[in-house]
């Protein structure tokens, strides 16, 4: 199980681009990718539980990364949160 | 009647009138256990159909389609498919046993409602997604039922030329699905900056006016409309004065865009070098990029009751200080002029449950409700003093009738400076204070006033009712309602002389301001301060570069000789460059 922290970079928090971006990348692996913001978790392939979170820009949120890929997968998260995030 | 306008420019068309039919529930219970893979395996089925359509939307549209519609319906392929959904609703099927429309439709409502009710101003315009893929769905589930499935692709809707939608709002499959060739405007009862619609219009450049309350829906097919997204106006059946005048602004407003695109970076000054100030009157942080988008320099009017509206309790300190916070940051070293609470008369706040008045506009509103509750008032000043540390703030009371008033308002202000320096917080100790002069009688006692305020602001709209007695709410008397009426431009004149003789700024944030032909006559009574809707400065700005002071002065001259306003509005057309 990999957990690591981000700050949400995009200028408009996780919005239909961010998160339609971020459940394709999911589907790639095997591994559960859960998201934790305060007290409420969710699984990361529900594009509804994602908007409803409502993350905005500067929150930090964590993510959670468990199964056989998890090494690859979690490397693409730290991508997508780092770098590709700010584009969307 | 009025809402948000949302891409700017001016139509005149026929309304279209589009209404959808709420999905109805059955009540039919399955009864027996054996059903329920199958109706399982019908929304499984459904879902697939709905999303094979929006791939084949995407498909059809890639290289005609706006950007952000693409987004909005790859979204929409996540969200049909959307794991949390189906869930929600094989629960609904295998414990309360409701066939699968049934419990489809009443988890979309759930979810709509929920994401309606959000904060976030974004977030709730998705609801419109949910429904919308919702619909898609149900549809399939109920076209599986019907043994005879008509024509499963619903025609695209073509309108005839000129034509203006009216609906309770659009999905994004409306306006995707449309044939907007024809289309040259929206608006929609509901909705707001955010609204599919908004989006759709503003890519495509055709205005569109969010959020114009139930009067909308008494609009029917083929009533003449007119659209008017720079002042967030719709006009219903308009008599032909109306008509020819909307022409000519339509005119004018095209001609003038292309050119006045150009003038963002080019300062407000006369020919004779006198450099003028032009602001903007806006509601929230996101109005800024427009601002300054259409070369504003600052806020002239911060109103601030959308804060106050729309919820269910008053805003509390620290909510009021960032919104107030953001808009100052946003603003870097422009000045933002915050003008305290102005509710009542027209503006009224459910959950602060005002008695109905037999008099609104001249009953229990503005700083006269908040010097009554001084509690209220504090807050929002206390906020407004702590966002004041974080760029160029500036506080205005409304409603100023009175020395009194003001003096009372300053003291409330000192405690509220009182209380932050107890409390330990960063504030802008010197902010500056001015008022708004909308009352006659502030504006006849300008001269006392500005001994005691640090700027004034003229609120043309109040400032025009109250001294001619003219509720421009009514249709019996609106039309008396003239601010060219000699006692009205008096009263300004007045204004502005006192400001400059007392050497306080003067500006103006009703909507005079925006009026083209009063900007000579304004300029000429030597106002330098002018405060309007983002979209009108580029053209209040043309007429400033193209005039000089010397004949503004002359102008004003002329006019301020003149008896009636008959004479002064015929005048003011001839001498327009």
């Amino acid at each position: 199980m990999i957990i690591k922290d981000y700050t949400i970079l995009s200028p408009e928090g996780i919005h239909a681009r961010p998160a339609t971006t971020l459940i394709k990348l999911t589907k790639q692996f095997k591994s559960v990718f859960h998201l934790k913001k305060g007290d409420t978790v969710i699984k990361l392939n529900s594009m509804l539980n994602i908007l409803a979170l409502a993350a905005k820009n500067g929150e930090t949120i964590s993510i959670i990364v468990e199964g056989e890929d998890e090494a690859p997968a979690a490397a693409a998260i730290e991508e997508f949160f780092t770098q590709q995030i700010k584009n969307l | 009647m009025k809402g948000i306008g949302v891409s700017p420019g001016i139509s005149i068309g026929t309304a279209r009138v589009i209404r959808k039919t709420a999905a109805a529930l059955t009540g039919i219970l399955l009864t027996n256990e054996s059903a329920i893979p199958t109706e399982i395996k019908k929304y499984d089925e459904a879902v697939g159909a709905a999303v094979k359509e929006i791939e084949g939307i995407i498909a059809r549209g890639a290289a005609s389609l706006p950007p952000e519609s693409i987004e909005i319906l790859e979204m929409q392929i996540e969200l049909s498919g959307d794991p949390q959904i189906k869930d929600n609703v094989v629960q609904r099927i295998i414990s309360d046993k409701k066939n699968v429309s049934d419990a489809f439709i009443e988890v979309i409502r759930d979810t709509v409602e929920i994401f309606s009710n959000m904060e976030d101003e974004y977030m709730s315009a998705r609801a419109a997604d949910i429904q919308d893929i919702g619909d898609r769905i149900l549809q399939h589930l109920q076209e599986a039922r019907a043994t005879t499935a008509a024509a499963s692709q619903p025609d695209l809707l073509a309108f005839g030329p000129d034509t203006i939608l009216i609906a309770d709002d659009f999905t994004p499959t409306d306006t995707i699905t449309m044939d907007t060739s024809q289309v040259i405007g929206f608006a929609t009862r509901a909705g707001s900056r955010t609204s599919h619609v908004a989006i759709i219009a503003s890519a495509r450049g055709i205005p569109a006016v969010v959020g114009c309350g139930d009067e909308l829906l008494l609009i029917s097919n083929g009533d003449k409309i007119i659209l008017d997204s720079l002042n967030g106006l719709v006009l219903v059946n308009p008599d032909m004065d109306t008509l020819a005048q909307y022409r000519l602004k339509k005119l004018a407003y095209a001609q003038q865009t292309d050119r006045l695109a150009g003038l963002k970076e080019v300062a407000a000054r006369t020919t004779d070098g006198e450099v003028i100030t032009l602001l903007a009157n806006i509601g929230e942080p996101d109005d800024l990029d427009q601002v300054f988008e259409k070369g504003g320099q600052g806020t002239g009017l911060l109103r601030t009751e959308l804060l106050f509206m729309g919820r269910s309790s008053f805003p509390t300190e620290e909510e009021q200080f960032e919104f107030y916070k953001e808009i100052a940051l946003r603003s870097g070293d422009k000045p933002v002029i915050i003008r305290t609470l102005d509710i009542g008369g027209d503006k009224q706040l459910p959950y602060f449950g005002l008695p109905p008045e037999q008099n609104p506009f001249l009953g229990y509103r503005a700083i006269r409700i908040c010097l009554d509750r001084e509690e209220l008032f504090i807050t929002q000043l206390k906020a407004i003093l702590r966002a004041a540390a974080f760029g160029n703030v500036k506080i205005m009371f409304p409603m100023i009738g009175n020395i009194r008033e003001l003096r009372s308002a300053k003291q409330v202000l000192a405690k509220a400076k009182t209380a932050l320096s107890r409390e330990k917080r960063t504030f802008a100790e010197n902010i500056a204070v001015g008022i708004m002069i909308e009352i006659p009688s502030a504006a006849i006692i300008a001269d006392w006033l500005a001994k005691e305020a640090d700027f004034f602001s003229i609120g043309t709209n109040d400032l025009c009712q109250y001294t001619l007695a003219v509720d421009r709410m009514n249709e019996k008397v609106k039309d008396l309602y003239d601010p060219y009426d000699p006692g009205v431009l008096r009263l300004v004149h007045n204004v502005i002389e006192q400001g400059c003789k007392n050497n306080i700024p003067v500006a103006m944030c009703g909507e005079l301001a925006s009026d083209p032909l009063a900007t000579l006559l304004l300029l000429g009574m030597g106002l330098r301060e002018f405060s309007m809707s983002a979209p009108s400065i580029p053209f209040i700005k043309n007429i400033i570069n193209h005039n000089s002071i010397v004949k503004a002065k002359e102008v004003c001259k002329k006019v301020m000789e003149m008896n009636n306003s008959k004479d002064i509005i015929t005048y003011l057309q001839e001498v327009q460059p």
